[in-house]
Formats: structure tokens, C-alpha cells, sequence
């Protein structure tokens, strides 16, 4: 009996970038038969990832509306393999099949070759109730897959209750405005990529995207199923009801979550952190839209007053300017450990 | 279709080999056999030491398998579910509130027609704090299209295991099965256990096949789409179609086991000890078989016609076989450790499943409930006497004066 203490990886599909929106393929393996909203940018989510993915892939899916909505009994939209797993499940749907498709072409049931496994689960699913089965998922670095988390900010299927992504003070079902209380629901929303990120060191990638940025976002999809290992994926996806506004403004609102600096573009792939799109240039000090530029374009926002708006301004301009990591990880260091990295930096300088 | 093997005699080259070991770890020596592909681990006691076992097989090279210990039931189950879907063997297990923790992904494995294998190693529910054994655990999942089985004792716990895998993955049934082993009692005593050769086991149980429902790009299926009024009680009724055909299927295979192994030859459902001429029968299942059938031995040189009926398949319920049996007694007393409070007299759950498959027959025993040994408390010989003087005197008179006794209890 050999002893075996080493790690075995499979290998994954080699998906270089889309250079340019020509060059990217014409198949779609999500395709008609879904009932989402009109302007559903969740939607799109799906489809730009099931077509970043390719055709040797197996799509776990937990409930929300891209379960209910997609996949009607015979009139499915997945060209792929696709299969369902519990509200707060993604982490282990990924575990269990990649887990699965690894044994069996270790024994030979299966042909061996690379199959992009992912599971996608919203906000609700896995930022609230399934964050300890994707913080578990991320600690086997023997498995390769992508979690990727779509965020339309509440529990949209169940008739948008509150999620904890959903932005402070908005009008949600769980949270109307009323005569005593303008606001209910005064927690931040939490930054999800930026913990997994931190929390899970061998994970080889995490990510931020936005689907109104679409070759970008695919070319994310497609670096997060080939670095190996797994990965996690955050996308803000612009819901027209449950963030009230016309469905003509989905890609419109996309960008505006970006331009305002609300929704920070941001990679770490392996351990380097990176700024992209227009984000790069935000931290690089360009000015960033009023937030009011978004907020006032949704009806979720409608019962804001001037004071509820220069608090929302007043938390992103802190997120940009007093945190260690802009955007991304809010800490400030204490004086002390301020100076030891200076010192430590001085000295690294000065034998390199 | 028959997953039989041919009808040769086996070989006698292929000779068992005996092990004093637990019952857990005659279980793990199963997974060994039928070469498990996917196992997931978390820590609650009593069930827990058959992971233990697992870990060592895999730690020494005896078992290939991927072994992964989650983060919780929940995660265990999932995990598990979706490597089943893609194909693999899978095997989990929990005890009490962990096997509650799963249970929405327990609740779902049936209609997704995934052919789990699970241990129970059987625990109260705490609060308040028990490690002991009460069934109420597994017994949560008979109405949910789990095929449930109790062991008695660690050579069965093994034996089981095949079947069950047989069972469960045969393309017919497609069902999880869940087997149910007295905490402490079966799950921690050691016995004698004739393991058997790995050639025996292949000729007894065939790979696990998903066929047109794996999971795979070669077969881009939609799984568990949304269906709602228009189709779920169809699906329903498949589940239920996938049930009732489990009873022949689980014939063929204690069939096939007996002949290949040279074990297992009884009725699969139940076992009957003394039972002939019996008046009065106490009914039950797991290992509380041991204390009872040494009480009915006593009470017989005493002259009593007393006779005792172990259950052996909870789901699907042998419905034909209990009347059969129990048809001839005058009382039946079922020994329950587990508890229905607000239930039909107050009493326990498999008492109510008796009672309700003896209803359609003509002529039938009177039926008591005898709710013992809850929370891992012993159950004694004076309360197997205490249990069959009851019935003894409901025989006589013919009468039911109280539908429900809680035995060994104090105040
Ligand atoms: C365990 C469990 N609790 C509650 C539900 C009800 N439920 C179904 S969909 C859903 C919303 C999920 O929200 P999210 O994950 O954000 O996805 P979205 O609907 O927004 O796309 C909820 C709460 C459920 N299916 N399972
Ligand atoms: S409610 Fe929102 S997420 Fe759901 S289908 Fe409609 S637009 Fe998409
Ligand atoms: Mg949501």
C-alpha cells in the first residue's frame, strides 16, 4: 500500500478569455422557456455564465427565482445538465457532484475529463441560510468548481422579503415604510465576496462581476472554472420588482451601482487583489456618481428624505476613503501595527 | 428485471473471515465490500463510531472512497444526495437531532429517486440532554418514502447493509434506505461477525447504474424542475408504485443472500420465536429482542404460552406477514421505544401501525401499547413479566382495560 499524502487535483477545461464580444460563442445552453421578468438581469446571469461554461458542464441551481422561474416541468431553459438543491444547499451541491464525478472517473465508471461543475444560489440562499455549506465548500481544495452567488438584493421568488444584502432602508415586503417607522430595516449590507475572500486561503478565487459589464463577467465565470480548486463568484443583479423601477433601466442601474461606487468590481486571484473595469479607476481616485443618481431611479428608495440619502452617500464615501482595503474590507489599522508595516516594508525594501 | 446472480452454488473457497467487532464497524466492513464511493461525516454520538471506522479503512488503503467530513447534517446529507445523482455509491448516518438537522435533505431524497444508504444509530431527541436510544428519530421519515429497517445485532447490521444497497439501487425501487441500530446497544457492542469475501459480495450486489437519470453532460436532464399541481402527484404516486414494489424486491434479495452467503434465510420482514402456540405475543424491533426473549423463555417454563415477534422492515410495512402472525394470538402487546404523544390511545407508534394493519382482519387480537425503554433506559426482564401478565390477562378475559402502559417508569 503506497502512502499518499499528496493532493490530487483533476485537471480543469482550459477556458482562456473571450478576447472581444466577437470572439465569443454563439451557443447558448440557456436558452427560451424561462418565465423571469421582463428586464430580469438575473436572467442574464444565468445565460452569460451557462455560455462562459460551455457545453461539458453540470449546473446546480438552489430555490429562488432562477429555480422556479427556469425550469418549468418540460419546458426547461438548461441546455445542460441541471439539477435542483435546497435553499441553503450550494456549497454541498458542488461538494456532492464534484465529489461524485471525481470517484467515478478514479474507478473508471466514468470517462475521465474535465466537467465544470457550478452551483448558483441568490442572496437569500446563500448569503443568509447556505453561507456556512459555501465557507464549508471553500476549504476542499481537492474539488474543482465555481459557486456563483446572483444577488438581486431580497428574497425575490418568495415576493421580496428582506434579505441581509438587501441595501439599508430599502422598501421591501418585510420592511414597508409606515407612519411610526420610515425605515425598518437599518442593517448594512454585508460584503460577502470580501469574507469568503479573506476567510478561505486556499480558495484560488473569488470575485465581484455585474452582468451589465457582460464579456467581462463571462471572462470571470471562465478564469474561476480554470484556475482550479473552488471558487466564488458575487454578481449584483438589478431586479425590476423588487427594486421597483422600469425594466428598460436593468443595464442602465448596473452600471449606476458601479459608477456610484456601491458595487466595487474586485478580484483575488491567488492571494493578489485586483480593482477592474470602472472600479479601478474609482479607487484610483476618479469621482464617483452621487448615490442619489441611483437611488432615486428605484422605487425601493421612494420614502428616502434628504437625511436617509446623505446617510447612504455618508456610509459609500467612508466605504471609498477610511477603509484599509477601499470598497472592499473595512478595516483601519491601529497606529502601532501602522508603523511595524512600515518598518517591515522599509526593511524588505532595503534588502531587495 | 432481476438483479439475481446465477443460480451456481458458490464456490466454498470463498470462506467468511470472523471478527469480534461492534456493530458500527460490521457496518463500515460493508461499505468496505460494496466498494462506497462517496461517504460524509459529522460527529454526534452514538452513530458516529461507524465514521470512525470508515476513516481508519480509508486512512489504511482498504476502502477508495471520497471521504468528507462536513460542516454540519445538513451539508452531510446534501453532499452525499448529489454525488448519488451523479452516480455514485453513497453512504451517511446520524443519531437524534443531527439526523433532524438534515432533515430537509431527507425529506427530498425520495422524490429524487436517490438510492442513499443511511445509519441511525438510534438517540432521544435532546433536550433534555440524552445520549440514549429512542426511535424517534428515524421514525421521522416513515411517512417521506425512506424504506426503513431495524437491526439486532452487529452480524445483521452488515448482512442489512448489502441488502439494503441492493435494494435501494435496484432500478425498480430507486429508493434511500435507512437502517435503524439501537444506540449503545447495537451501535457500540461488539460481537462475532462473519465478514465475507469481497468475490461473494460482487456476486451479490451489481454496481450501482443510474442509466437515463445520472447526471452527466452526456445526458443533459433537468432534475427536480418545478412541477407543482400539475405533476407532483404523479410523481407522488411513482414514489408510492417505487414502495410497494420494494417488498418483492427485498424478498428476492434476502433470497439471493441466503444462497450466496448461507445466511438470512428467514422471513425478511419478521422474526418469530416461540410463536407457534402462542396466546399472547409481545411484539417489537431492534435489540430490545434480547431481554424479551429470555423473559419469554422464563415465562414458558412457567407454562405461559408467551411468544415474541421482532420487526425487521418498518418501511415498507409488512402488512401481510403481521397478520399472519399475530392473527393467531389472543393479545398483542407492542413494545415501542419511541413515543406519538396526542396518538390514538395515547400510545406509540408502531403499536398504532399494528393496530391499523390487524383492523381488516376478521378475527383479531386484542392490541395494547407498551411504551419502554425510552431514552436508552433498560429494558428488564420484570417489565417483559409486568408486559406479558397484561396481556396474559387480556387474553382471559378478552378485554382492553387500558390501551396504553408506560413501562419502567417511576411516579
Ligand atoms: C428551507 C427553505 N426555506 C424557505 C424557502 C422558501 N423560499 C423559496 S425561494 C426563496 C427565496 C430565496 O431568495 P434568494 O436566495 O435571494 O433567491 P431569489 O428568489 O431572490 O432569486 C425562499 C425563502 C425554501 N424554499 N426553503
Ligand atoms: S423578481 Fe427579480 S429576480 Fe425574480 S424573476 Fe423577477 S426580476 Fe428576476
Ligand atoms: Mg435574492
Amino acid at each position: 500500500m503506497m502512502m499518499t499524502t499528496a493532493l490530487t487535483v483533476l485537471p480543469t477545461q482550459d477556458l482562456q478569455p473571450f478576447k472581444g464580444v466577437k470572439k465569443v460563442r454563439i451557443e447558448e445552453y440557456f436558452t427560451s422557456g424561462h418565465r423571469t421578468c421582463q428586464g430580469c438581469e438575473s436572467a442574464l446571469v444565468m445565460k452569460l455564465m451557462a455560455k462562459a461554461a460551455g457545453p461539458r458542464t453540470i449546473i446546480l441551481g438552489s430555490t429562488g427565482c432562477m429555480y422556479v422561474a427556469n425550469t418549468t416541468y418540460y419546458s426547461t431553459s438548461w441546455v445542460v445538465p441541471w439539477m435542483h438543491t435546497q435553499l441553503g444547499a450550494s456549497g454541498s451541491a458542488a461538494v456532492g457532484t464534484a465529489a461524485g464525478l471525481k470517484v467515478l472517473m478514479r474507478k473508471q465508471r466514468i470517462k475521465e475529463e474535465p466537467i465544470n461543475v457550478i452551483a448558483f444560489c441568490g442572496d437569500g440562499g446563500g448569503a443568509d441560510m447556505g453561507l456556512s455549506s459555501i465557507s464549508a465548500a471553500l476549504t476542499y481544495p481537492e474539488y474543482n468548481f465555481l459557486i456563483l452567488m446572483y444577488d438581486n438584493e431580497s428574497y425575490a421568488n418568495t415576493d421580496i422579503q428582506l434579505s441581509s444584502m438587501t441595501p439599508y432602508g430599502a422598501n421591501t415586503t418585510f420592511s414597508p415604510p409606515g407612519k411610526a417607522r420610515r425605515i425598518l430595516h437599518k442593517r448594512w449590507k454585508k460584503n460577502v465576496a470580501c469574507m469568503l475572500a479573506a476567510g478561505h486561503p486556499e480558495c484560488r478565487y473569488v470575485a465581484t462581476v455585474d452582468a451589465s459589464y457582460p464579456l467581462e463577467m463571462m471572462n470571470r465565470v471562465r478564469k474561476a472554472l480554470s484556475i482550479g480548486g473552488p471558487t466564488f463568484i458575487h454578481s449584483l443583479d438589478p431586479c425590476p420588482k423588487g427594486w421597483d423601477y422600469d425594466p428598460m433601466q436593468s443595464h442602465e442601474l448596473g452600471e449606476l451601482a458601479v459608477e456610484t461606487g456601491v458595487w466595487p468590481l474586485f478580484e483575488v486571484e491567488n492571494g493578489i487583489l485586483k480593482f477592474y473595469g470602472k472600479s479601478k479607476a474609482i479607487a484610483q481616485g476618479r469621482k464617483r456618481k452621487p448615490v442619489r443618481e441611483y437611488l432615486l431611479r428605484q422605487g425601493r428608495f421612494a420614502h428616502f428624505t434628504e437625511e436617509d440619502l446623505d446617510y447612504f452617500q455618508k456610509k459609500i464615501d467612508g466605504m471609498w476613503e477610511r477603509w484599509l482595503l477601499p470598497g472592499i474590507a473595512p478595516f483601519r489599522l491601529a497606529d502601532d501595527i501602522k508603523k511595524a508595516l512600515a518598518k517591515s516594508e522599509a526593511e524588505l525594501e532595503a534588502t531587495s | 428485471m432481476s438483479v439475481a446472480t446465477t443460480e451456481a452454488p458458490v464456490p466454498a473457497t470463498a470462506a467468511d473471515k470472523e471478527m469480534l467487532i461492534s456493530g458500527c464497524a460490521a457496518i463500515a466492513q460493508a461499505l468496505r465490500l460494496a466498494d462506497l464511493d462517496v461517504v460524509t461525516a459529522y460527529p454526534i454520538r452514538p452513530y458516529d463510531t461507524v465514521m470512525q471506522a470508515v476513516a481508519k479503512l480509508i486512512a489504511n488503503g482498504e476502502l477508495d472512497a471520497e471521504y468528507i467530513v462536513a460542516s454540519s447534517e445538513h451539508d452531510q446529507f446534501e453532499i452525499v444526495k448529489h454525488a448519488s445523482a451523479v452516480g455514485a455509491r453513497v453512504f451517511c448516518g446520524s443519531s437524534g437531532v443531527g439526523w433532524m438537522y438534515a432533515m430537509e435533505a431527507i425529506a427530498v431524497t425520495p422524490a429524487l429517486r436517490l438510492p442513499m444508504l443511511a445509519l441511525v444509530g438510534n438517540r432521544a431527541l435532546d433536550d433534555p440532554g440524552a445520549f440514549g436510544c429512542e426511535h424517534n428519530d428515524a421514525l421521522c421519515v416513515r411517512d417521506l418514502g425512506w424504506m426503513l429497517t431495524w437491526v439486532d445485532h452487529a452480524q445483521e447490521a452488515l448482512d442489512t447493509a448489502l441488502i439494503a444497497y441492493r435494494v435501494a439501487e435496484d432500478p425498480r425501487i430507486f429508493l434511500p434506505c435507512a437502517i435503524g441500530a439501537d444506540g449503545a446497544f447495537l451501535t457500540h457492542s461488539e460481537a462475532l461477525v462473519k465478514v465475507p469475501s469481497k468475490e461473494k459480495v460482487d456476486r451479490f450486489l451489481p454496481k450501482y447504474n443510474r442509466r437515463d437519470k445520472q447526471l452527466h453532460p452526456d445526458n443533459p436532464i433537468t432534475v427536480a424542475p418545478q412541477v407543482n399541481e400539475d405533476w407532483v402527484m404523479e410523481i407522488r404516486k411513482q414514489n408510492d408504485e417505487a414502495m410497494r414494489r420494494a417488498r418483492g424486491v427485498i424478498q428476492e434479495a434476502y433470497a439471493d443472500f441466503h444462497r450466496i452467503f448461507g445466511r438470512q434465510g428467514g422471513n425478511p420482514f419478521v422474526e418469530e420465536y416461540m410463536t407457534d402456540d402462542a396466546d399472547v405475543i409481545l411484539f417489537g424491533q431492534g435489540t430490545l429482542s434480547m431481554p424479551v426473549k429470555v423473559g419469554v423463555r422464563k415465562l414458558r417454563e412457567q407454562g405461559h404460552k408467551v411468544g415474541f415477534v421482532r420487526l425487521k422492515w418498518f418501511r415498507p410495512f409488512p402488512t401481510p406477514e403481521i397478520q399472519d402472525v399475530l392473527r393467531r394470538a389472543k393479545a398483542v402487546g407492542v413494545i415501542d421505544r419511541d413515543y406519538s404523544f396526542g396518538s390514538p390511545n395515547y400510545g406509540a407508534v408502531l403499536y398504532n401501525e399494528v393496530r391499523s394493519a390487524l383492523y381488516d382482519l376478521e378475527e383479531r387480537p386484542r392490541v395494547i401499547s407498551f411504551i419502554c425503554g425510552l431514552g436508552g433506559r433498560e429494558v428488564t426482564l420484570d417489565s417483559v413479566t409486568e408486559m406479558s401478565e397484561i396481556l396474559l390477562k387480556t387474553a382471559q378475559t378478552g378485554r382492553v382495560e387500558q390501551p396504553t402502559y408506560w413501562i419502567g417508569v417511576r411516579g
